[in-house]
């Protein structure tokens, strides 16, 4: 199934890198994620919800996206993901190349999205400790393989999980 | 000065005309960063094809709408047929392709309205268009209406969610799909509204130079070199580039005219108008690629 299909399920994903298109505006990228859904009342709803995560994204509104910071254009990339409405959201490493007070902030608002908007999420995050924290359902994955998996309390108690990954 | 005024406003004319022919190569460049040496005969074609309406009877501006839709479906025709199955084809490929295009355009046309030169109509009244000694009445007409034109496309572009849709998905395929656009159609719609550009430029065009089948091969060149000063990934500059070409080009001419009259030397005339457009292109991309308003593409390997 092509990818644009797989979209109008949707299933939104956030890409590893800033996903935003960089000459477009703020603006424009929060509509362009819109752009498969018809009900234009709820789609500006919508809008007004993502600025109660991502204040910041107003205040910018008209300025290209690609002259944000790593931390912004992040969270515009997670915004545009929500503007779609999905049932299911794909994350690709969104600590990557961000500054670690950043990184707590936009898990912050993760684990708000997935509350609130019940939207379910699947992250795949090389920060364990952050990553543990943030979900119910874990999987640690070496060269390809499921080598532990379980709720995330409890691999985060695991003796091996503690020594390789979270480094205590 | 009358004579100055006069070579500008011309200059204006055939710039509108370079403008629209720029603006077409670079909607489809910026999507598929490849040239379309076929965009002229295609517009050619399209003159035909109203030439051909408008002997059917039509008004000139229905045969002008009906040939600039017709125009749209064959853009879209051939983008979906000839270059669809050649996406991931070598760049060799594509041009070989453009270049196959043009000749059988050039010849379908030749073959079915013959190579003689025909004369074409201009729709602007002659008494009440323009203004006396300045700017001549098709002039202005063409003027205006590549404005109208280039104006609705920027609204497009600009204001509506397709016209962001295949911005999008020209900046930025993949992300485009991540949002559920659909990019291969946004391909095929950038090539149907190329297509449409360029058939209004040969409409309007055809009355200047008359309607021959080889009668846009000297403006897809001014169109080039219009898209190049302008900066070939950048639509507005293409736009501007196109008249900046049409206006230097009278203007050295007309400046080569004043010297042989006063030092009877004859250095420049009009003779060499396509040569200041080629010249224009080789200064352009050997001191600055990127074109006055493009900006320099790094790319991240």
């Amino acid at each position: 199934m092509p990818t644009e299909e797989v979209v109008r399920l949707r299933i939104a994903h956030v890409p590893e890198g800033r996903g935003t298109f960089t000459t477009l505006t703020v603006d424009e990228n929060l509509r362009i994620a819109a752009y498969t859904r018809r009900d234009k009342a709820a789609v500006n709803r919508e809008l007004e919800r993502v600025f109660t995560y991502f204040p910041r994204l107003q205040e910018r509104l008209q300025q290209q996206a690609g002259t944000l910071s790593g931390g912004e254009q992040q969270m515009l990339a997670i915004a545009r993901a929500l503007m779609l409405g999905p049932r299911l959201m794909l994350l690709d490493e969104p600590s990557f190349g961000l500054a670690p007070l950043i990184v707590v902030e936009i898990f912050r608002i993760l684990q708000r999205i997935n509350e609130e908007e019940k939207v379910s999420i699947l992250l795949v995050e090389q920060n364990a400790a952050l990553a543990l924290d943030l979900a119910d359902h874990a999987y640690v994955l070496e060269t390809g393989h499921v080598v532990m998996s379980g709720p995330s309390s409890v691999v985060k108690n695991d003796e091996n999980i503690r020594k390789s990954y979270l480094g205590y | 000065m009358e004579q100055f005024l006069q070579q500008v406003a011309s200059g204006l004319a055939n710039g509108a005309i370079y403008a629209c022919v720029a603006l077409a190569l670079v909607m489809i460049y910026v999507s598929t960063d490849h040239i379309n040496f076929a965009q002229g005969e295609m517009a050619m074609f399209s003159t035909y094809i109203s030439w051909q309406l408008m002997s059917w009877g039509l008004s000139f501006w229905f045969a002008f709408i009906l040939a600039v839709v017709l125009s749209f479906v064959m853009g879209v025709v051939i983008e979906r047929v000839i270059l669809r199955p050649l996406h991931n084809a070598p760049v060799l490929s594509i041009v070989v392709v453009f270049i196959g295009l043009l000749a059988i355009f050039n010849s379908v046309a030749g073959a079915i309205w013959s190579y003689l030169i025909k004369e074409y109509p201009s729709p602007f009244p002659k008494s009440s268009f323009g203004i006396a000694g300045v700017i001549g009445p098709h002039q202005l007409g063409v003027v205006l209406v590549t404005l109208i034109v280039l104006g609705l496309l920027f609204a497009f572009f600009r204001y509506t969610p397709l016209g962001l849709a295949m911005r999008a998905a020209a900046q930025n395929p993949q992300m485009a799909r991540l949002v559920g656009v659909r990019v291969d159609w946004m391909l095929a719609l950038g090539w149907g509204l190329a297509a449409s550009v360029g058939a209004v430029a040969g409409i309007m065009v055809a009355h200047i130079v008359y309607l021959d089948p080889n009668m846009m091969a000297g403006i897809l060149l001014y169109a080039f070199a219009g898209a190049l000063v302008g900066g070939i990934g950048n639509p507005g500059g293409a736009v501007l580039g196109g008249f900046i070409v049409g206006v230097l080009e009278n203007m050295v001419a007309f400046a080569g005219n004043q010297i042989e009259k006063t030092t009877g030397i004859y250095i420049i005339g009009n003779g060499e108008k396509l040569t200041v457009a080629l010249i224009i292109v080789i200064f352009v991309l050997t001191v600055r690629p990127a074109g006055l308003f493009g900006r320099v593409v790094v790319k991240r390997v």
